[in-house]
């Protein structure tokens, strides 16, 4: 069903995906972690055009969308929630206020 | 497959496994973010780019493009909330790239 090409192209994309992998279950942080699953639906698109193309068939490409939008919604919701909640979270809110009220001090 | 098809797709990818090993092997958080960001999203761009070469519908190729928008729109907007909440949860820097924007442009405006 597919062509030397395409099998080339997917394992490059395997390969990618397995690097990535690799990094998730490493990750010294939880950012590292976010930011490798991130990259990780970035592959999943790639792969689902690479499929699309080589079977012809392009609703698969209306899959890459959902994708897409649950990516930035996880990435986006999975920094928020490393930013606020977590296991040293009063450390964090006094990082966080200290830098504000920075902010704060250089607009007065 | 026309060529250009091929050739997109085999940049998209090697872009792809750029990403990866730059995600695998730089030393600190905020370089991995560049690999992580920058070339995983041109890489999907160019592949979304080449599987929409050979379609004929204009019905289902704007929605490639949307994708290839939305994905350039939305990746930069994800690793910036991603670094900056590294930032102010004080993540540790690569010592040799150690620099902080942040608190310097707050220290000149003082």
């Amino acid at each position: 069903m597919f062509t030397l090409f395409e099998t080339i192209v997917l394992c490059i994309l395997g390969t990618a995906l397995l690097l990535a992998t690799v990094r998730l279950l490493r990750g010294p942080s939880v950012p590292d972690r976010i930011l490798a699953l991130d990259v990780l639906s970035m592959i999943a698109i790639g792969i689902l055009g690479l499929y699309a193309t080589a079977i012809g068939d392009p609703a698969l490409l209306d899959v890459a969308i959902g994708i897409a939008v649950i990516a930035f919604l996880a990435t986006a919701g999975l920094a928020h929630y490393y930013l606020t909640h977590s296991e040293s979270a009063s450390e964090a809110e006094k990082s966080v206020k200290k830098k504000s009220s920075n902010r704060k001090a250089d607009g007065a | 497959m026309s060529w250009i098809t091929q050739t997109l797709l085999l940049l998209g990818s090697l872009s792809m496994l750029l990403a990866a090993i730059g995600l695998l092997r730089f030393p600190d958080f905020y370089t991995r973010c560049h690999a992580g960001t920058k070339a995983a999203s041109l890489g999907a761009g160019l592949i979304l780019l080449g599987a929409l070469v050979p379609i004929d519908d204009p019905d289902i190729a704007i929605r490639v493009w949307l994708t290839i928008l939305f994905v350039f729109l939305t990746v930069p907007v994800a690793g910036h909330l991603l670094g900056r909440a590294a930032f102010l949860r004080a993540h540790k820097q690569w010592p040799e790239d150690n620099f902080d924007e942040w608190n310097k442009n707050n220290r000149d405006q003082q």
